[in-house]
């Protein structure tokens, strides 16, 4: 893929579609790529559930703070000189990339500026999308529950970032994979949390396991595991009530959660996926940082980047982290989680030519 | 929740406080790093840039190099930008109109709107006795009417019944009525979350606002939310006349800078902070209190206001020009700076306003005397006019006599003179060197005075 660019910094954006890759167990991957050309394709929304990721990814992302910062950036074809770095370690900034990894960033272009390395803005431009690729490359490991029976998710995050909706969406996405897949409905503590749970239940014909409001919630994810068990499921994916990675007390119940679990599979939870909101800022760093330390998370999904914040922070939690990110959210229907491709992620934000 | 931001500022702000001479070049720098630490606490690049703008101009005007200390009039112009921007009093709610006085939520999906409601239910009903309604226009998430039925049967308010396959304008309208008929005083009307790009959901809650004309719209914001705060609050802004914001989530450790985008961007006040999980967690938001915490430096703001404002600025002038022609600084202008401490409340006064002075040992602060002060311009006061010009003229028996003179003993003349030689000293060398750092370093000798009197270093 790196070398791909390296070698045709200026080839268009459809060329790359045959570089995807091929391991992609991702729906869209299956569709032909020729849709990518349709020019029309923006109008059409929603309903073109076949359009490849790449094509949504770009859409989606074109109209971002960074997409936008970064395209007008270089369209004004300016000077290689200090300003021009100086401008883009501010818009890097802007798409809360984050003060660190944005100076780092602009820091090493600087250096190979000054060593003469680029003929031109371009030149940089694609510097800089080589970086940022680099960067986000490592972390694109796609989520794979094939390795165990029932292969157990659980699910965590702060207060209101899309967890309930991202379980709802994986269940779409791995029955329509032919999975045998059981929710367990894990927020226990917000009104009507339950409820939310077995609508996306319905809506997918996947069962959720419940115990109602104020349940103890390892509890009924231990019941949970036990019926996904007897019911020889494939997935089981469990909810669990957002909380603030600040409060000791309820950090500690996740904990208990994959204690529990583990009396029924010393292996589970198999994936311990943390759903991080994209429009937040410099703060999902410390909220990675807890849920790590507590409940071992092991792989990220990234949502809401259906609007104007672009989840710069990726490139902040890649770089301290280096955990997996399995999903990005983009929109609110049920077909709206993307495996996560670092190439599409930064096609979407810097465009590798001048063709806009 | 402000806390690491308060952190980084008065690390930057330290520095300044204890530099006699500021230049544009430190100016510069300092500004730099309230620019990094600003936007390290997600405060909007757009909102970073006009504040630092202003300080700028501020600072390297008039204000800050004239003034007696340069650090801290720029740390005085940092805050009162920061301040200008929260703005100052806490708004309340404005619910005097006939009732039932509408209210209606706004944001992004996951900003915590529905919680909020049910915290401002819980708030209005038992803090301002009011009887209170609900309503969610949320047609569209799963279980959200659910999840706002439950929330108000805990809180033990109405509920008006809507269902997912309804108009939400419709919902409202019939809330409405229903709150008229039975007589209710505040109608509070939860929506769905919407992204401020969906063109349909905008025109949707435009549609809404404008059916239920509410006397308050409030914008629920995610104080972990990062850059895209700016634009979300100025689409809605421009969507909505928004009258107020909520900014929830504060009680994780997020840095807050969405606060200050979100208040300068809309230009709307911050009227509640959401700060836990449960229904009476919602604070009514103080912006000045606010402002100081970020800043974290204690009560030093009006510190510096107060010393501004009781230097005698003549006096100040005046031996300034005197050292700077060469002359003498003697016991009269010696004497002359402890009754402007004196005026400033003391030392006891002065250390009640610096940060940190609050975590000194009741051993260290008891020492810190006013006796002590007063005892040595009474020992001046023992002197004739020409040993105060001349000290050099006092000698074993002058000095006995001063001692007695002033009720004090050889030992407490003869220590204040040795203080005096080492103010002097340091004056004599400030006349060499000259010049514009004269009046600032002037001050600086003042806060060495601190160490007086047998009291042990502040620093």
């Amino acid at each position: 893929m790196l070398n791909f660019w390296k070698k045709k910094p200026a080839e268009t954006p459809p060329a790359a579609a045959p570089a995807a890759p091929a391991a992609d167990p991702s729906p869209e991957a299956a569709a032909p790529p020729v849709p990518a050309e349709v020019p029309a394709a923006a109008s059409a929304a929603e309903p073109v559930e076949a359009a490849p990721a790449r094509r949504g990814w770009r859409e989606r992302l074109a109209g971002s703070a960074l997409g936008r910062g970064l395209g007008s950036l270089f369209q004004r074809n300016p000077r290689l000189d200090d300003d021009l770095l100086d401008e883009l370690e501010t818009t890097l900034i802007t798409a809360d990339v984050g003060v660190e990894a944005s100076t780092a960033l602009v820091e090493n272009l600087r250096q190979r500026m000054h060593k003469r390395e680029f003929a031109d803005a371009a030149g940089l431009r694609n510097a800089l999308r080589e970086a940022l690729v680099a960067l986000l490359k490592p972390v694109q490991q796609p989520l794979d529950p094939s390795g165990h029976k029932p292969f157990v998710v659980l699910t965590v995050g702060i207060n209101g970032v899309g967890k309930t909706t991202t379980i709802g969406k994986l269940a779409r996405r791995w029955r329509d994979e032919g999975r045998n897949v059981l929710l367990a409905a894990g927020d226990t503590f917000r009104a009507a949390a339950v409820e939310q749970l077995k609508t996306w239940g319905e809506r997918n014909a996947v069962p959720v396991i419940s115990q109602g409001q104020d349940a103890d919630a390892a509890s009924v994810i231990f019941d949970a595991l036990q019926a996904a068990r007897s019911r020889g499921a494939d997935v089981l994916v469990a909810d669990t009530a957002g909380r603030l990675h600040t409060q000791g007390g309820l950090m500690d119940e996740l904990g208990k959660i994959a204690r529990v679990l583990k009396k029924l599979d010393p292996a589970a939870p198999h994936e311990v996926l943390m759903v991080i909101d994209g429009t937040t800022g410099q703060n999902a760093v410390n909220q990675l940082r807890q849920f790590r330390q507590i409940v071992g998370v092991t792989g990220l999904v990234v949502t809401k980047l259906d609007g104007t914040a672009k989840g710069g922070v990726v490139f902040a939690l890649a770089r301290e982290f280096g955990l997996p990110i399995r999903f990005v959210g983009l929109g609110e229907t049920a077909t709206d989680l993307r495996a996560f491709d670092a190439v599409a992620f930064v096609d979407g934000l810097l465009p590798a030519a001048d063709h806009d | 929740m402000f806390e690491s931001l308060s952190q980084r500022l008065s690390a930057t702000v330290n520095r300044l406080r204890g530099r006699g001479r500021l230049t544009e070049e430190n100016i510069r720098e300092a500004l730099r790093e309230v620019r990094i630490a600003l936007l390290e606490a997600d405060v909007a690049l757009p909102v970073v840039q006009a504040l630092i703008q202003r300080v700028k101009v501020r600072a390297v005007g008039q204000d800050v190099m004239k003034s007696l200390s340069p650090g801290q009039a720029l740390v005085k112009v940092v805050s009162d930008e920061l301040t200008a921007v929260m703005g100052t009093a806490n708004s309340e709610l404005n619910l005097a109109v006939t009732p039932p006085a509408v209210v209606l939520m706004a944001g992004l999906q996951g900003a915590g709107k529905t919680t909020t409601v049910a915290k401002l239910a819980r708030l209005l009903t038992e803090r301002k006795k009011k009887k209170v309604m609900v309503v969610s226009c949320d047609v569209y998430r799963p279980a959200a009417i659910e999840q706002l039925r439950t929330l108000a049967e805990q809180v033990g308010v109405k509920f008006f019944p809507s269902e997912a396959g309804q108009d939400p304008v419709q919902i409202a309208r019939d809330a409405i009525a229903a709150a008229r008929r039975e007589v209710v005083d505040v109608l509070l009307v939860d929506t769905a979350g919407r992204l401020h790009v969906d063109e349909a959901m905008m025109a949707e809650i435009k549609a809404l606002h404008a059916a239920i004309t509410p006397v308050e719209t409030l914008f629920v914001v995610d104080s972990m939310t990062g850059q895209d705060a700016a634009t979300t609050a100025k689409a809605f802004a421009d969507a909505l006349p928004l009258t107020g914001v909520v900014l929830t989530k504060t009680d994780g450790d997020a840095r807050g800078g969405a606060a200050l985008s979100v208040r300068y961007i809309t230009g709307r006040p911050i009227k509640f902070l959401g700060a836990g999980e449960k229904t009476d967690a919602l604070e009514p938001f103080h912006p000045d209190r606010l402002a100081q915490r970020i800043l974290g430096m204690g009560d030093v703001l009006s510190l510096v206001e107060e010393v501004e404002r009781k230097v005698d600025q003549e006096k100040a002038q005046k031996l300034a020009q005197k050292v700077m022609k060469g002359k003498r600084f003697d016991l009269e202008d010696m004497r002359d700076q402890l009754e402007q401490m004196n005026n400033m409340g003391g030392l006891a006064g002065l250390m009640d306003k610096l940060p940190g002075v609050s975590g000194l040992p009741d051993s260290v602060k008891s020492k810190v005397n006013d006796g002590e002060i007063k005892r040595m311009v009474a020992i001046i006061g023992s002197m004739t006019p020409r040993e105060r010009r001349h000290p050099d003229l006092l000698n074993g028996s002058r000095r006995a006599r001063v001692a007695r003179g002033s009720g004090t003993q050889p030992a407490d003349v003869n220590r204040l003179l040795k203080q005096y030689m080492q103010m002097e000293k340091m004056m004599s060398k400030l006349s060499k060197g000259g010049g514009k750092g004269l009046l600032r370093q002037m001050s600086g000798a003042l806060k060495g005075m601190g160490g007086m009197g047998g009291m042990p270093p502040m620093r």
